[in-house]
C-alpha cells in the first residue's frame, strides 16, 4: 500500500485551474436552481390519494408497476385495512377525474376494481419544516465559524464556511439541472454531506496548523501541499469505504434509496474536492501567515499535552 | 516503552460492551404478525375454537408460528407479515359474528430481556405498515372559538371606554352584541370597526332592543378553517414525533381531514389519546359577589367533589400561550405541571395578577370530546353512526394570587403522576386549534414492496461488507481491530436507538450503514498517522502511541465541529430533520468511543505488553 503516501501532488500550483473548475461548477447549479427549480417528490408537494376496492386480493407488486409504467410518478401502493382494499397516493396534482382514470387503468385487465374515494393530500412536511431547516443551516454555518474561528483562526473559519456552501450549492444544482427527485431522504443526505464534507476540512486544517508550528518554512503553498499530500492516503481510504457502500447502495438499492446515494456520491466527491482545493487554497488568497497561529501556538501546545 | 491501558479502562469498556449486547439484542426478535381472538364481550376464546381458527389457516396454507394465551387474549402468531391481513379475514369466517379479530404485533422478545426493559425498534411505514386515523377538523368550533375571543377582546375595549353593553352573543358566523340604547350602540360601532376590520357590521333594532351584528365575510372563515388545519397539522406533528425519530406520516387530506399514520400497529389506545387529546388550559379570575351575572360562568371541579366555582366569561390566557412545560412532583409528592410563558402571555398574566392580588384564580381544563351513538333506521335497518361533540370543562385548581405572576409558575391538582405528564406533553406541542374527530382507524400496510425492501437490505449487507473488507485489505490485523471496533458501534448504536424508541426506516437503514462507512475514518487515521510514524523512524511501541495521540485532536475536533451543526439541526429542526440530527449525534458518540478506546484496548492487549518486532498494518 506504500505507492498511495509517496505521492507528492502539487495541489496548490493548480489552484487557479480549480478555483475556476468550482466557481464554475457553483454558477451552473445556481443558474439551474433559479432557472429550472427542484423537482419536488411527494413528501414536499402532496398530491393525490385514492382507495380501491378489489374483488380478490391483488398483487400490490403488480399495481405499481401497471401504473409506473403508465405514466404515473412517485406511486406507493398499500393495503388498507383488508387484502382487498388498496391505498394508492399519487404525485399528480388533484383533480376530479384521476380517480376514475386509475380505477380504469386497473380494471382494464379483467379485475374487479371499485373506486372508494379520491382526494388531495397535503404534503407531509409543512412550511414549518422548510423554514426551519433553512434557518437552521444557517445558524450551523455561523456556529461552525466562531468554532473553527476560536480553534483556529477566522481566516480558517471562512475558508470552511465557504467550503460547505459550495458543496450544498452544487449538490442542489445537480438535483435541479437533472431534474432528479427531491425528497425527504436526499434531505437527510445533504445533511450528511454537510457532515462529512466539514470533517474532511477540519481534519485538513489540523493538519496545516500542525506543520505550520512545527517547521519554519514560510512558503505557505508549500507547507499546504505537504499537509494535504500526508492526509491524502486518509482521504482516500475514507472517502474510498464511503463510496464502497454507496455504489452497492446506488447499484442495487431500488427506487428509495437511490436519490439518496445519488446526493452523497456527488456530495461526497465534491466535498472531498473542496476540502482540499477550496478550505485549504483559500487560505492562500486569505494571506494566512505563520504569525496568524503562532499567539495560541502555547495554550494549544498545553492543552495538547493534557490529552490522554 | 509499552502501551498499557488501566484496569478501569477495560472494565469501562466491557461494561459499555454489556450494555449495548442488552439493548440491542431485542432487534435480533422482531415482533411476530399476528392476530388477535377473543369472544365479542372480550373474553378469551375456548381453545378448541382457537385449534380451529389454526386448523383453518394451516388449510389455506399459511404458516402459524403458535398460538398464545397473553393478557387473557389469544395471540395467534404468524410466520409472515403478508399472511396477516388473510389471516385475519379467515379467522373471521371461521369464528362468526360472535368473536373478534383483531391484527397485532406479539413482542417476540425473550423475558429475560424484558426483564431489563430492553425492546426492539419498530418498524418503519415503508417496511411493516403501520396504523392509519383518518381525522376531521371540526370547523364550526374553529369559527366559533375565534369569536370568543374577539368577543371577549370587544368587552374590554367597550369596558375601557365605558360603553355600557348587555349581552354578547354567537350564532354560526356572527356575533352580536346588545345595547341598552342605540346611542351606546353606533359608539361602539365606531369604536370596534376601527379595531376589527375582519367583520360586516349591521346595526339592528333602536332603544332598549338595540343591537349590533358582526359576520365574518366567507373569505375571513376560509382562512380560519384553513389556519385551523395547519395548525393542527403541525400541532399533530409535534405530538406524535418528539424526538424525531418515530418516523410518521401526518397529512392533509382534503379540505377538513388530517391523515396520521403511525409505523407499528400496537397500543393504538395510547397513540389515540395522544393524537386525539384536544385538551387546553384558560386561566381565569373569580368572580367577585358583585360581578354581573352575564359576566360569570360557573363550573364544577373536575376531581367529582361536587363542588363548583363562578368564574369571570374573560379569559387571562389560554394554553396557547405555553411556551414550554414539564412535569414533576411537588413537596409533597403530588403531580405537578411546570409552565413557562412566552412573551404576550407573561405580560398578560403579570398584568392580571399584578392588580388582582388576594382574588382567586382558577385554572380551567377543557377537552373536546364526542360520542357516537348507533342510529337504526326503523324502515331499512340500516345501521349509521351519529357523532355528538361535546366540550368538557372542569377546574384543576383555584388557588389564591399571592404575588404578581410572571412568565413561570407551576399548577397543581392534578389526579395522577400520568395526568401530568400528558398534560405537560400536550402544553409543550401547542395545542389544537379546533377539536378534532376520528373517523377512521385502520391498518396500512407498508409503502414498499416486498422486492424494494429486500433490493434495499441486500445492498445495505453489501455495503456494510465492502467496508469490512477493505479494511481487513488495507490494515490486516489492524483492520481486524478496526472491524471488530465497527461491530461494537453497529451494537451501540443499535442499542441507544432502541432505548430512545426510534423507528427503522429503509432509508434510516442505508443511513446506518453510511454511518459506519463514515465512522471507520478515525480509525483510518489512526492507523496511518502510525504508519507515517514508523516511515520517521519511530520504535513499534513509539509509533504505537504517537499515533493514537496525534490523530487524537484531529479526530475530536473534527467530530466537535460536526457534533455542533447536529445539535443546533436537532434544536431548530423538526420531524426527519430532528430525527435525523439524533441519529448523526448518537453514531459520532459510539464511533468516537469504539475507535479511540476500544481499538486501542485491542492494539494495547495485542501489542503493548511485551516488545513488538512488526506490525502488520
Amino acid at each position: 500500500m506504500k505507492p498511495l503516501t509517496h505521492l507528492q501532488i502539487d495541489f496548490m500550483g493548480r489552484r487557479n485551474i480549480a478555483f475556476m473548475v468550482s466557481a464554475l461548477l457553483v454558477v451552473v447549479s445556481i443558474g439551474a436552481l433559479l432557472f429550472q427549480q427542484l423537482n419536488l417528490g411527494l413528501d414536499f408537494t402532496g398530491g393525490t390519494l385514492i382507495e380501491v376496492r378489489y374483488g380478490a386480493a391483488p398483487s400490490l407488486d403488480s399495481i405499481r408497476q401497471l401504473l409506473e409504467s403508465n405514466g404515473f410518478q412517485d406511486v406507493s401502493v398499500q393495503t388498507f385495512g383488508a387484502s382487498t382494499e388498496v391505498l394508492i397516493r399519487l404525485q399528480q396534482a388533484f383533480d376530479p377525474e384521476v380517480g376514475n382514470e386509475v380505477v380504469n387503468l386497473l380494471s382494464s385487465n379483467g379485475d374487479s376494481v371499485s373506486l372508494v374515494r379520491a382526494e388531495f393530500v397535503g404534503s407531509q412536511v409543512g412550511d414549518q419544516l422548510r423554514d426551519q431547516s433553512g434557518l437552521g443551516m444557517l445558524v450551523a454555518l455561523g456556529v461552525i465559524m466562531v468554532y473553527v474561528a476560536l480553534r483556529f483562526q477566522y481566516k480558517f473559519a471562512v475558508g470552511a464556511v465557504i467550503a460547505q456552501l459550495h458543496d450544498v450549492v452544487i449538490v442542489l444544482g445537480v438535483f435541479a439541472l437533472f431534474r432528479l427527485e427531491f425528497d425527504l431522504t436526499v434531505l437527510a443526505a445533504i445533511l450528511a454531506v454537510i457532515g462529512y464534507s466539514l470533517n474532511d476540512t477540519i481534519i485538513v486544517y489540523d493538519r496545516i496548523r500542525e506543520m505550520i508550528r512545527g517547521s519554519r518554512i514560510d512558503d505557505m503553498p508549500m507547507i499546504f501541499n505537504e499537509a494535504i499530500n500526508a492526509t491524502l492516503s486518509r482521504t482516500l481510504a475514507t472517502s474510498g469505504t464511503t463510496m464502497l457502500v454507496l455504489v452497492a447502495l446506488l447499484i442495487l438499492g431500488g427506487d428509495m434509496i437511490q436519490n439518496f446515494a445519488i446526493a452523497l456520491l456527488i456530495g461526497i466527491g465534491v466535498g472531498t474536492f473542496s476540502s482540499i482545493y477550496i478550505s485549504g487554497a483559500l487560505l492562500i488568497p486569505l494571506k494566512l501567515t505563520r504569525e496568524d497561529l503562532i499567539p495560541t501556538k502555547k495554550a494549544a501546545d498545553e492543552e495538547e499535552e493534557e490529552l490522554p | 516503552m509499552l502501551n498499557r491501558y488501566p484496569l478501569w479502562k477495560y472494565l469501562l469498556i466491557l461494561v459499555v460492551l454489556l450494555f449495548g449486547l442488552i439493548y440491542s439484542l431485542p432487534n435480533l426478535f422482531p415482533a411476530d404478525p399476528a392476530i388477535q381472538v377473543s369472544s365479542a364481550q372480550g373474553d378469551a376464546l375456548d381453545e378448541r375454537e382457537v385449534s380451529r381458527v389454526q386448523q383453518a389457516l394451516a388449510d389455506n396454507g399459511i404458516e402459524v408460528k403458535g398460538a398464545d394465551l397473553e393478557n387473557g387474549l389469544w395471540l395467534i402468531r404468524l410466520e409472515n407479515n403478508d399472511d396477516q391481513l388473510n389471516a385475519r379475514d379467515i379467522a373471521a369466517e371461521t369464528l362468526g359474528p360472535d368473536a373478534t379479530v383483531a391484527l397485532n404485533l406479539a413482542d417476540a422478545t425473550p423475558g429475560w430481556l424484558q426483564a431489563f426493559s430492553a425492546s426492539p425498534m419498530t418498524l418503519g411505514l415503508d417496511l411493516r405498515g403501520g396504523v392509519h386515523f383518518l381525522l376531521e377538523v371540526d370547523m364550526d368550533a374553529a369559527i366559533t372559538q375565534r369569536l370568543e375571543v374577539n368577543a371577549s377582546a370587544m368587552r374590554e375595549l367597550l369596558r375601557g371606554e365605558r360603553i355600557r353593553y348587555r349581552n354578547t352573543e354567537i350564532d354560526g358566523q356572527t356575533l352580536s352584541i346588545d345595547f341598552a340604547n342605540s346611542e351606546d350602540r353606533d359608539a361602539a360601532r365606531r369604536l370596534i370597526s376601527r379595531d376589527f376590520p375582519d367583520f360586516d357590521y349591521q346595526s339592528s333594532g333602536g332603544g332598549r332592543s338595540a343591537s349590533l351584528d358582526m359576520t365574518l365575510s366567507d373569505q375571513i372563515v376560509s382562512e380560519i378553517q384553513d389556519y385551523a388545519v395547519n395548525q393542527n397539522l403541525t400541532t399533530l406533528r409535534n405530538r406524535v414525533n418528539e424526538l424525531g425519530v418515530a418516523e410518521p406520516m401526518v397529512q392533509r387530506q382534503g379540505p377538513s381531514q388530517i391523515v396520521v399514520e403511525l409505523p407499528g400497529i400496537q397500543d393504538t389506545v395510547a397513540a389515540k389519546r395522544i393524537v386525539g387529546a384536544t385538551a387546553n388550559l384558560e386561566f381565569r379570575l373569580e368572580a367577585r359577589g358583585d360581578t354581573p351575572d352575564q359576566e360569570t360562568e360557573s363550573f364544577a371541579f373536575r376531581n367529582g367533589s361536587g363542588r363548583s366555582a363562578d368564574l369571570m366569561r374573560d379569559v387571562i390566557i389560554t394554553g396557547d400561550s405555553v411556551s414550554s412545560a414539564s412535569n414533576s412532583f411537588d413537596e409533597n409528592g403530588r403531580p405537578q405541571v411546570n409552565i413557562n410563558l412566552d412573551g404576550t402571555g407573561g405580560t398578560l398574566m403579570n398584568r392580571a395578577t399584578r392588580t388582582n392580588i388576594g382574588r382567586n384564580m382558577a385554572v380551567l381544563f377543557i377537552e373536546h370530546k364526542s360520542e357516537d351513538t348507533v342510529v337504526t333506521d326503523p324502515e331499512t335497518g340500516e345501521e349509521t353512526i351519529v357523532r355528538e361533540p361535546y366540550t368538557e370543562r372542569g377546574l384543576i385548581s383555584l388557588a389564591t394570587i399571592q404575588s404578581a405572576l410572571g412568565n413561570s409558575f407551576r399548577i397543581t391538582g392534578l389526579d395522577s403522576p400520568t395526568e401530568a405528564a400528558e398534560l405537560a406533553l400536550l402544553l409543550r406541542s401547542g395545542s389544537l386549534a379546533a377539536p378534532i374527530y376520528f373517523v377512521q382507524e385502520r391498518t396500512i400496510g407498508p409503502s414498499l414492496g416486498a422486492e424494494n425492501i429486500q433490493r434495499g437490505l441486500l445492498s445495505v449487507q453489501i455495503g456494510l461488507l465492502l467496508v469490512v473488507l477493505f479494511m481487513l485489505a488495507r490494515y490486516k490485523v489492524f483492520g481486524i481491530f478496526a472491524n471488530i471496533a465497527l461491530g461494537l458501534n453497529l451494537t451501540l448504536l443499535v442499542a441507544v436507538m432502541s432505548m430512545l424508541g426510534a423507528t427503522l426506516t429503509l432509508p434510516g437503514i442505508a443511513g446506518i450503514v453510511l454511518t459506519l462507512g463514515m465512522a471507520v475514518d478515525a480509525n483510518v487515521l489512526i492507523f496511518e498517522r502510525i504508519r507515517e510514524e514508523l516511515r520517521n523512524g519511530l520504535s513499534i511501541q513509539q509509533a504505537l502511541h504517537a499515533g493514537y495521540e496525534r490523530a487524537f485532536t484531529s479526530i475530536v475536533d473534527a467530530n466537535i465541529t460536526t457534533l455542533l451543526v447536529a445539535v443546533i439541526l436537532f434544536s431548530i429542526g423538526s420531524g426527519p430533520v430532528k430525527g435525523f440530527a439524533v441519529t448523526l449525534s448518537i453514531g459520532i458518540l459510539t464511533s468516537m468511543f469504539t475507535a479511540l478506546m476500544v481499538t486501542r484496548a485491542m492494539v494495547n492487549l495485542t501489542y503493548g505488553r511485551r516488545p513488538a518486532k512488526k506490525l502488520w498494518i
